[in-house]
């Protein structure tokens, strides 16, 4: 199938650049010393839990922010990944191969997606591996650290669906990559007027990227944040394969 | 005979600016169709509707057979493209950029790697096909463009300015490739050099402002340029009434007063009637020389008329 041909040769081409090799590492450095930071607290926390009845575990203090922390840090990174994905290739005229190619924007649209998906599914992967370790001296909660792992991967999967729309509207990568970091950011802080003056908007409450992460990491899967997940990658899939079929029109 | 292209009352519109307007033509297999026109008369933004990558503002295109809208999936299997600019994925070598290329247009997999020797060895980039693309001379980027648009053997091949950027050596070899693979296929090439279209071409279409003038084969063509001229230079004045008489001759210009234009007939050529009757006047010939006239001047000539 073609959509898989154009997503592996996505994929490939990323780790054919340094830039693939360059953000695992780098990322992945940062995600070892937070996950160093929140073990050491547990150890100085520990002998005080001890003593406290059904206190958080060695889950609850290690896993949840160290995900929390990786999301933040993927909302600035992902923007960056996201850029060149139609504008690049719109901007270095190879673009014109694929839409000669017996391929449908769909396609196109999905196989460029999947590519770059499968690098950020890499640098989730890399956040998992540190807290299963633990598993070596202790016990951890798998629930919630499989609630934790479905969160970042929708996470991450809605910033690149957001990253891809602009690269597919902008003119420039810069302004692809600072266009889905504005939004991100936006959504992302946008249920913070919540608790000011005891006002409470519902609307921005559900918009609110942050508020769907957190709930789904505190353990507690329920159906309204999945769906706003899928919504949300859904939505701005189709708005990218509309917009590259308007490319045709227009241009 | 089998029609490849058809393309009916072709519009498009880039907000008000007319592009194209009403372009209406056929290819049939083994035509090489030549595009001429100068800059911005339209000839890359038809190529780019051709290639699907450009939606007509109205008007209808089939490809083999196949409605480029309706059916686009079918219309494009049958399409091989050459943009202005060749997309090339420049971190890529040559073996796995067409290896992607061949992939994309869905050669089946047992055929893939034959599909790429051949193409290319047909482009002659055998000895660099494991070097990335990005290291590669720009003649050698664009023979990859090339040997991408055949690569998955389509019946429909149209090349944007084939020739660009390459030496007079490899200019031949394509043009002789061109030849080659119009035998088989129906071929579309756009080109600012006339000499190109007279070289490889078995049509000629050119376009001006967005409109076609011309559509002919290119022996019609050179019916058309059935005219042949001479330049005759005497010591003494000629009697220009006199020479026009004579059968075969259609119309005289003065240069000079001892120098003048005969525009003849190709078909009853007057030269050893025009010699003798020098002679015998006693006007005292001094030279006589062809003036060749090329497909530049035609071109010309139909861009003024069409302006005018």
């Amino acid at each position: 199938m073609t959509l898989f041909v154009i997503a592996a040769r996505e994929f490939k081409t990323l780790f054919l650049s340094p830039m693939a090799w360059t953000v695992l590492a780098i990322l992945h450095t940062i995600f070892a010393y937070l996950f160093l930071t929140q073990v050491e607290t547990f150890t100085l926390l520990q002998p005080k839990l001890a003593v406290i009845e059904n206190s958080p575990g060695l889950t609850d203090i290690i896993v949840p922010p160290l995900f929390g922390n990786a999301g933040i840090i993927l909302l600035l990174v992902t923007p960056l990944l996201t850029m060149q994905l139609i504008c690049g290739e719109r901007r270095n005229k190879t673009l014109a191969l694929l839409l000669s190619a017996p391929v449908s924007s769909a396609e196109i649209i999905v196989g460029k997606y999947l590519g770059l998906l499968g690098l950020l599914l890499l640098v989730v992967a890399l956040v998992t591996i540190m807290p299963l370790s633990l598993r070596v001296g202790g016990e951890l909660d798998t629930g919630k650290f499989l609630a934790n792992i479905l969160a970042l991967t929708l996470l991450t999967a809605a910033f690149a669906a957001a990253g891809l729309y602009l690269s597919a509207i902008a003119g420039h990568p810069v302004i692809a990559a600072m266009g889905s970091f504005g939004m991100l950011l936006l959504l992302w802080i946008l249920d913070w007027t919540t608790g000011v003056k005891d006002q409470r908007s519902e609307l921005l409450e559900y918009l609110s990227i942050l508020r769907h992460f957190q709930n789904l990491q505190s353990g507690l899967i329920s159906s309204v944040d999945v769906v706003y997940f899928v919504l949300f990658i859904g939505g701005f899939i189709l708005f990218s394969i509309r917009s590259l079929e308007n490319y045709r029109l227009l241009k | 005979m089998t029609l490849l292209i058809e393309a009916e009352h072709l519009y498009r519109y880039y907000g008000k600016h007319c592009a194209v307007n009403d372009v209406s033509f056929t290819l049939t297999r083994g035509d090489v169709l030549g595009f001429l026109g100068p800059n911005g008369a339209g000839k890359t933004t038809t190529m780019q509707m051709l290639c699907g990558n450009l939606a007509p503002s109205a008007g209808q295109i089939k490809i083999n057979g196949f409605d480029l809208l309706d059916q686009p999936r079918s219309a494009k299997r049958h399409l091989g493209y050459l943009p202005d600019t060749p997309p090339l994925y420049r971190e890529l070598t040559v073996y796995e950029f067409l290896h992607y290329c061949a992939q994309l247009h869905g050669v089946a997999k047992n055929n893939i790697t034959q599909a790429i020797d051949h193409a290319l060895q047909r482009c002659g980039l055998t000895s660099v096909a494991k070097r990335l693309i990005a290291n590669l001379s720009k003649g050698f980027q664009q023979r990859v463009g090339i040997a991408q648009a055949i690569l998955h053997d389509p019946e429909v091949i149209i090349l944007d300015e084939p020739t660009v950027g390459l030496d007079p050596l490899q200019i031949n070899e394509i043009r002789t490739l061109i030849r080659e693979l119009g035998q088989d296929h129906g071929i579309i090439l756009s080109t600012h050099r006339l000499s190109e279209v007279q070289e490889s071409c078995s049509h000629v279409q050119i376009i001006h402002q967005g409109q076609l003038i011309l559509n002919e084969s290119i022996a019609a063509l050179k019916q058309m340029m059935d005219t042949g001229i001479v330049q005759v230079t005497t010591r003494l004045a000629p009697d220009v009434s006199l020479l026009s008489a004579l059968p075969g001759i259609k119309s005289i210009e003065t240069l000079a007063e001892n120098c003048i234009r005969i525009h003849y007939s190709v078909v009853d050529n007057p030269t050893p009637r025009l010699t003798e009757t020098i002679i015998a006047a006693g006007w005292e010939l001094q030279e006589l020389a062809p003036v060749k006239k090329s497909m530049e001047d035609i071109f010309i000539t139909l861009i003024r008329d069409n302006e005018s």
